[in-house]
């Protein structure tokens, strides 16, 4: 029997192209929700795992800077990087080091500022994620991996550009909801067909601009507590009913196939198991749309849909907030932006929302349990985390 | 080579290359001789490619080198419009997975190549190559039709 391990406090700053400010400031705006949400005192805090991908800013080991900021000494911090999954493998650290009895509250911050760098020379970081031996030295870059997964994926069930779009579409119908997302406008599929308009524009083909989600800075607070302290310091605890997590060959060649992503299917396989659970009971899910491919393959890895089937899950409509199984009605990254080590955090604090019944505008109906999906790299490290209500 | 000199010739492989020095350093002079290899274990004949210096199979560290040869079929590809900071002025330019059964091949299809032209499941045989810039790189070129 799993120990009982709550998560009592969330927060995340707005999500936006430039924070106008360092890494130590933007975290005290997720870090101060967290904070207020769970009602704690800073002594309250037993240890601090701080997440983010490297090379965006120039800090080195900010888990020092950070936890000094936010007047969290002399309690032990240490960095965390699974690149975008970096704040899902925070949590499952912080899982781990309440769950062993270390620590009876852990805080797990994620963060990134990427504006200080061009989009082209976040492309080369990103590019940087894969090797840097075999692959980077031919060009690549992240929407170009996963517009070779697209290809594949298109090649082998008759997947269309159009069936991605209309996950975009998605995305922007909840992201105009979300006050703080990045992107807020309605996104149509007219503007997709449109090769001169921004969102048609080829970017890595088959994937146009609308297929991928945009650099943000922002940040995320979860905090961590065993039972005895969850229930004390928190009306509506939710508990984490399942962790997995998985990785897999950094270079294309060592896959098997570029249909799915394996170490999804392995860290939801993990989770399912020891949340004792299936896919069916999943009421509501945040998966890592870094591009619109990404949460086709979710769909399917997650067992929401069978292979190739992930178009007529968005096609029908049932990843809506009305429909069987909803997906990132928060807008997702596509909408939200993405904020490397920050994402896991924020897909996190959206169902924890939920469970609480605290999700305004997009609240589903009584959910019992909810899934996060959060991926690193092009499929080189993957997350499942089920969350629930009891 | 000078004694104490490192072998740096990794730093040649590419439009960028972001490392100058492995344990297989060999793989550069055979590309420059004509030759795009890969590595299979003296002790177990695990095959490598990508080729690596060490067998994570059998713990050797006995390496032979074998030859990419024979075609393969096109796993998936996608042609970039935007590239990375020290790519940009190669685009448009299309990077590839080939699977050639016992291993695949990461890497660029040759430009010349109509991109309306590609398929997945297509033969493509990789063949040494420069890159725009002068440094040693290997493209993959339409199989000689049968």
């Amino acid at each position: 029997m799993n120990k009982k391990i709550g998560i009592i406090g969330v927060g995340q700053s707005a999500f936006v192209r430039t924070y106008p400010g360092s890494i130590r400031e933007l975290v005290f705006e997720s870090f101060r929700e967290a904070m207020q949400d769970a009602g704690l005192a800073r002594t309250d805090i037993g240890a601090t795992v701080v997440c983010s991908a490297p090379e965006y800013d120039k800090q080195r080991s900010p888990a020092g800077v950070i936890a000094e900021y936010l007047g969290l000494n002399p309690q032990p911090t240490f960095y965390a990087e699974t690149l975008c999954s970096s704040s899902s493998t925070g949590l499952k650290l912080a899982y781990s080091l309440v769950a062993s009895g270390l620590h009876d509250v852990v805080m797990v911050i994620g963060f990134q500022i990427m504006s200080q760098l061009t989009s082209a020379e976040s492309q080369e970081r990103m590019g940087r994620g894969a090797d840097i031996l075999w692959e980077s030295p031919f060009g690549t870059m992240m929407p170009a991996y996963y517009a070779m997964h697209a290809r594949a994926h298109m090649a082998k069930y008759g997947t269309t550009p159009e069936d991605l779009a209309l996950i975009r579409v998605k995305a922007a119908t909840y992201g105009q909801l979300n006050p703080l997302a990045v992107y807020r406008k309605p996104v149509t599929l007219e503007q997709f067909s449109d090769p001169a308009s921004i969102l048609g524009g080829p970017v890595a083909i088959p994937l146009r601009t609308g297929d991928c989600c945009a650099n943000a800075d922002g940040s995320s607070c979860l905090i961590v507590a065993c039972e005895e302290k969850a229930r004390a310091f928190s009306k509506k605890p939710v508990w984490i009913k399942g962790v997995g997590a998985a990785s897999a060959p950094v270079n294309m060649a060592g896959r098997d196939r570029l249909t799915g992503l394996d170490v999804a299917e392995q860290a939801a396989a993990q989770a399912y198991r020891m949340a004792g659970i299936t896919a069916a009971d999943i009421d509501v899910a945040e998966v890592h749309d870094c591009f619109t491919i990404a949460e086709l393959m979710a769909y399917e890895n997650l067992g929401f849909a069978k292979p190739g089937e992930g178009r007529d899950l968005i096609g029908s409509k049932a990843t809506y907030k009305e429909g069987s199984i909803p997906v990132n009605i928060d807008g997702g990254l596509l909408s939200k932006g993405h904020p490397i080590g920050a994402t896991g955090g924020s897909q996190v604090r959206t169902i924890v929302l939920q469970l609480r019944g605290e999700a305004g505008p997009i609240q589903v109906k009584a959910p019992v349990f909810g899934l996060i999906h959060n991926i690193g790299g092009v499929g080189l490290y993957g997350n499942v985390t089920i969350l629930g209500v009891d | 080579m000078a004694k104490n000199e490192l072998d740096t010739r990794f730093s040649e492989f590419g439009t960028v290359s972001f490392a100058s020095v492995t344990r297989v350093n060999d793989f550069i002079g055979h590309l420059e001789a004509g030759k795009l290899t890969g590595t299979r274990c003296a002790k177990c004949a695990k095959i490598f490619f990508p080729p690596r210096a060490q067998c994570c199979e059998c713990f050797s560290s006995e390496m032979e080198w074998f030859e990419v040869c024979g075609e393969g079929e096109l796993v998936s590809f996608s042609t970039l419009q935007y590239a990375p900071t020290g790519f940009t002025e190669e685009t448009p330019y299309t990077i590839a997975l080939v699977d050639y059964k016992d291993y695949k091949v990461f890497g660029r299809i040759d430009g010349s190549i109509p991109p309306e032209e590609l398929s997945v499941g297509m033969k493509l045989k990789a063949v040494p190559s420069r890159t725009s810039n002068g440094h040693l790189t290997y493209l993959f070129e339409r199989s000689p039709a049968r």
